[in-house]
């Protein structure tokens, strides 16, 4: 009986002295609490510094759902900020979809790391921005499409507030399941141009969450045979290349509203402009039209 | 056998909305050892009381699920295999519902 409970035996294999609590999926390690923060900091210091990510003297907006992500990223910035004299001005930048009784736990703890943190905290609603909230846009659409709705206002929305605040640099927090679930989606909707972005440190990506739930159960099954699979589907992403004879869309900005876009207006111009004509479906589905008949994907077979 | 769980990230709504319970487990057939395996059994039967598929899949738990035992990652303590003891915490954590 004893003899099989080694649990609280094992040690870490980095200090040799506490009891291991984790095995990092990245190395299979098994370390203890301490060691994994030290590890998982100075690795995040080690990425800002090797690519230059910020200057002194910056103004940083940090994006803060209330989430573990950017929780987590709030935290460390804060930390490493302190620690190493990055010398930024760091904020907290907050979105409320005015979805009654959703926001109001993640706000919370949104507020309570604005207090933990000694960061100023500010809130952009998409009342304010765009004249309509979740709550009034759902009642017009319905529930099935307004993913879409959501997804391209709270990007925008980040972008909004970041310049509301005067900020040189907007920071998303990600975990790598996330990143290597859209390097998955990317594939496998053939989105070039997204592809090589989404790994990228410095550009942002929005991607829609619809058909996310499959590809996260499979990277997670993938994980499970291989620990280092997520690790790797990101570092596939990140050496993906483009034959030069692609033509990759080019970046320009809204002609309504200035926001960049790759079309004549942006996204979110697209979907407000149909809201605010009483036609809330355009802009949803890849043309006009096209919602009956859609195409569904095939089974895919491993 | 008296043990503490807690579910989150999302679990807790499958058991009430009730984060953490203090259960009292029989064994069975002059069993005297409990395993993780028959904690996860247990669990399915008397506290999940919706969508199980969100918790379990096949004899394990759905992978993109965090187990604790006492603080500490059950890929160290044997998995499925984990034995426990009287006044054992048990965490099960979602990480599936989003950031």
């Amino acid at each position: 009986m004893e003899g099989e409970r080694k649990r609280g035996a094992r040690l870490c294999s980095v200090c040799k002295k506490a009891r291991a609590s984790v095995k990092r999926p990245k190395t299979l390690e098994q370390i203890c609490r301490e060691c994994f923060y030290d590890a998982f900091e100075s690795e995040i210091h080690q990425v800002i510094v090797e690519n230059e990510l910020f200057k002194v003297g910056e103004r940083v907006a940090i994006g803060a759902s209330g989430g573990k992500d950017s929780t987590v990223l709030a935290y460390v910035l804060s930390k490493l900020n302190r620690i190493h004299n990055y010398g930024l001005h760091l904020f907290l930048l907050s979105v409320d979809e005015g979805i009654t009784g959703y926001r109001d736990d993640s706000l919370q703890t949104v507020h309570r790391n604005q207090l933990q943190y000694g960061l100023p905290l500010q809130l952009v609603s998409y009342k304010d921005l765009y004249g309509w909230t979740m709550d009034e846009i759902v009642q017009v659409i319905g529930l099935k499409n307004n993913c879409t709705f959501c997804g391209v206002f709270r990007r925008q929305a980040l972008d909004r507030g970041a310049a509301l605040l005067n900020v040189d640099k907007l920071v998303t927090g990600h975990n790598a399941d996330d990143i290597a679930e859209t390097v998955l989606l990317n594939l496998l909707r053939g989105d070039v141009a997204r592809l090589s972005r989404c790994t990228s440190i410095t550009t942002g990506i929005y991607s829609p969450n619809a058909y996310r739930g499959f590809a996260r159960e499979f990277i997670k099954d993938l994980e499970r045979i291989r620990p280092r699979a997520i690790l790797d589907i990101i570092k596939s992403g990140e050496s993906f290349r483009i034959c030069t004879g692609t033509k990759m869309p080019e970046q320009g900005t809204c002609q309504r509203c200035g926001y960049i876009s790759s079309q004549k207006w942006c996204k979110a111009c697209v979907l407000l402009d149909g809201l605010n004509r009483g036609l809330p479906k355009l802009g949803i589905g890849r043309s006009p039209g096209s919602e009956k008949g859609s195409k569904q994907c095939g089974t895919l077979h491993f | 056998m008296q043990l503490t769980l807690e579910f989150g990230g999302g679990l807790e709504l499958l058991c009430d909305s009730k984060k953490i319970h203090d259960v009292n487990i029989e064994q069975h057939n002059g069993e005297d050892k409990l395993i993780m395996k028959d904690l996860l059994s247990w669990v399915r039967n008397n506290l999940i009381k919706e969508r199980p598929e969100m918790f379990m899949k096949g004899d394990t738990v759905r992978p993109g699920v965090l187990v604790l035992v006492n603080d500490c990652d059950w890929e160290l303590s044997g998995q499925l295999n984990t034995s426990l003891e009287e006044k054992d915490v048990v965490v099960f954590i979602s990480t599936l519902h989003g950031g």
